[in-house]
């Protein structure tokens, strides 16, 4: 390397770099081999491995949205698809007693969304924006409904079923037992993130961006922005295609709402929540997703509407996600001035939690007189009993949301203010935003 | 007329460009030769940023050809365009905004450095490509500002910066669409002297309104007046031409 290089491209990662790099993936698999032992019953096992499946179909999907800017309502196809073909797979292996181990399964799943994708991106990714949003719905839609005429292979309304363990075995291992599912989990989902992150440092990775960023401007710098994206869509494909076949070899099932429009929309929801400008963000938005629809669905029916509310929250107060954030404040970490927002924060947090509470009440209140309307007025939600039927509940509840929202515009503006402060002192210490 | 023993970098003929029924570019014949540096004028709403687009693919001619050395592009798409070493920069800065002025110029120098779609490569391994990025950046005195994200460079840093990705991948045949536009005097002076040395023998087709810049940098100068050429020749041709001088010069350049 010359002179010029050297002194005027950015720095190559020295030791300390790559020793704290290679330092970050050892502590991620150390945690993937302790988690276990710390969690080992079987219900906390089963939400890691959604949480693993949930990881790879959120960062595949982010290959399109953050990475190259397409917006996809369509994503669950590839997903399904590599699930469907994966219990066909098993069936397939365990009928005709075929030399292949469960663990190459997803593969098999990856390969097919793969293959889809390759099918149906072509078209599809000629344009990005509007047009390959409306593509993708009609493409789900297709696929979504010819799942239910097509019997013989989609299974109809009750899908297609699998054991897997009647599957060729290597080492002994049955996969019958969650842990060793889980295992298995975590084994691809390691090798999903370290793929699909060192994706992004390749060229093509960085030509993404590009078209992301300027699609017109890409094409007078030698690419074809059609190419780059109809690439990225078969990337994105492919590790969706894993993902749908580690659920089916989790549930030992395929049905159609695999395929549907809500799995389409859920990674959406996951991906978004987490931040898409970040690598990291669509883990922690599968983490959080994941944990949350398991949570909320054990403490109130109307669950769902609660997980709108809050990516309707997300994008429109916080349009980066919970990475997005999270990473506004690095530039205060490191200018030694987040203790000064801090306070701020903690007085803005009472009064809009009251006005989040207010709201719930509101809601449950309503959702148990249109839904459970006739029985006892004295309802648990939450874990907490209050009756639905006093008027001291409904104007507690008002009091909480009018009083909430006026304290917390007022606490909202000084965490404002005492933001800027705390940016301009970070600032002045030579720490760029 | 010295020009006929030189090779023709870019030749369009009979070009017609109309958007319906209106008629913006009319049987136009331009030739370019090799190492020239050639300027296009004339009012606004001329055509000029048209014929610029027809030549660099972003616009399909109605009518007649655009060829490079002696291959006829008119038809291909724009990146077929730049494989073959016709870049172009734009009118209004049109930069890859969130990536950084590093990533900016990488970006531009991949294709020409064999990169392709490459996904097994990683990138910073890449030492070709760091040379050149480097170079680019030394050359159009953006090194400070490396790491900044385009969108937050000044005007004039982000003017440079598209010269830069114009000329990154080392297309020997450039075309600018008004670089100086909107710039101070002392910054269009820093402009000039800027392409004046990376267009060094390069062919540079140049649409300009400053006129001291179009007199001071081109060997050659075409006037475009409702999208038909009614001029072209040396700066002392173009000065004395008294159609020009009617047309569109008035007193500015006596």
């Amino acid at each position: 390397m010359s002179d010029l290089a050297s002194t005027i491209a950015p720095p190559q990662p020295v030791a300390a770099d790559r020793l704290k790099f290679y330092g970050l993936w050892i502590a991620v698999i150390v945690a993937l081999l302790v988690m276990p032992k710390l969690f080992s019953s079987g219900g906390s096992l089963t939400t890691f491995s959604l949480i693993g499946i949930s990881i790879i179909f959120a960062l595949s999907y982010n290959i399109l949205l953050g990475q190259t800017g397409m917006l996809s309502f369509g994503h669950a196809v590839y997903y399904g698809l590599g699930g469907f073909l994966a219990i066909h797979a098993i069936n397939i292996v365990a009928r005709n007693k075929l030399a292949i181990p469960l663990p190459l399964i997803p593969l098999i799943g990856g390969l097919t969304g793969l293959l889809f994708a390759a099918l149906l991106g072509w078209v599809s990714t000629k344009r990005s924006g509007t047009a390959f949003a409306m593509i993708s719905l009609g493409l789900a839609e297709l696929v979504a409904s010819s799942a239910l005429i097509l019997r013989t292979f989609f299974g109809g309304e009750a899908g297609v079923s699998a054991n897997r363990t009647k599957v060729y075995r290597l080492f002994d291992w049955s996969f019958g037992p969650q842990i060793q599912i889980y295992y298995l989990v975590a084994a691809w989902t390691l090798l999903a993130i370290i793929a699909m992150y060192a994706l992004t440092r390749t060229p093509l990775g960085r030509m993404c961006n590009a078209v992301r960023d300027n699609p017109e401007r890409v094409q007078f710098v030698g690419y074809d922005p059609h190419m780059i994206r109809y690439l990225a869509f078969c990337f994105s494909g492919f590790f969706a295609g894993i993902a749908g076949a580690l659920a089916a070899i989790n549930f030992e099932i395929a049905n159609s709402a695999y395929l549907g429009a809500v799995q389409s929309g859920t990674v959406l929801f996951a991906t978004y929540i987490g931040g898409i400008g970040f690598f990291i963000g669509p883990i922690v938005g599968a983490i959080f997703v994941t944990l949350l629809s398991l949570g909320l669905s054990d403490l109130t029916p109307v669950w769902q509407l609660y997980f709108g509310l809050i990516f309707i929250a997300v994008v429109v107060f916080a349009p980066g996600g919970i990475t997005g954030l999270l990473m506004m404040h690095r530039p205060l970490i490191r200018g030694g001035t987040l203790a000064q927002v801090l306070p701020s924060y903690a007085i803005a947090f009472v009064p809009t939690l009251a006005m989040v509470v207010g709201l719930m009440m509101v809601i449950e209140t309503v959702v148990h007189y249109s839904v459970s309307h006739g029985n006892s007025p004295n309802i648990r939600a939450f874990g907490i009993s209050f009756n639905a039927a006093s008027p001291v509940t409904w104007a507690l509840a008002a009091a909480l949301i009018l009083g909430g929202f006026y304290l917390a515009r007022i606490s909202w503006a000084r965490v404002a203010l005492a933001w800027d402060d705390a940016l301009t002192q970070a600032r002045g210490k030579g720490i760029a935003a | 007329m010295s020009q006929v023993s030189k090779s023709i970098a870019i030749e369009l003929r009979g070009i017609e460009k109309s958007f319906g029924v209106t008629s913006v570019i009319r049987n136009v014949a331009l030739s370019v030769a090799q190492g020239e540096r050639h300027a296009l004028i004339g009012p606004n709403g001329a055509g000029k940023s048209t014929l610029f687009n027809l030549i660099s693919g972003y616009m399909k001619p109605t009518l007649g050809e655009v060829r490079l050395r002696d291959e006829v592009i008119s038809g291909l798409p724009p990146y077929q365009i730049n494989r073959r070493g016709l870049s172009r920069s734009f009118q209004v800065t049109n930069v890859f905004a969130n990536m950084s002025v590093w990533e900016n110029l990488r970006c531009a120098v991949l294709w020409s450095t064999g990169q392709r779609y490459a996904f097994w490569k990683n990138i910073d391994n890449l030492p070709e490509v760091r040379e050149r990025t480097a170079k680019i950046l030394v050359d159009i005195n953006l090194t400070a500002r490396r790491d900044v994200p385009a969108g937050l460079l000044t005007y004039a840093e982000q003017r440079a910066l598209e010269i830069g990705i114009t000329i990154a991948g080392g297309a020997d045949v450039i075309l600018l669409d008004e670089p100086t536009a909107g710039m101070s005097h002392a910054e269009t002076e820093r402009a000039v002297t800027l392409i004046r040395r990376l267009t060094e023998g390069r062919t540079l087709l140049i649409v300009e309104h400053d006129m001291s810049v179009v007199f001071g940098l081109a060997d050659r100068i075409s006037v475009l007046v409702y999208g038909q050429i009614i001029a072209s020749g040396t700066p002392e041709e173009i000065r004395g031409d008294p159609k020009v001088r009617e047309a569109y010069l008035g007193e500015e350049v006596v």
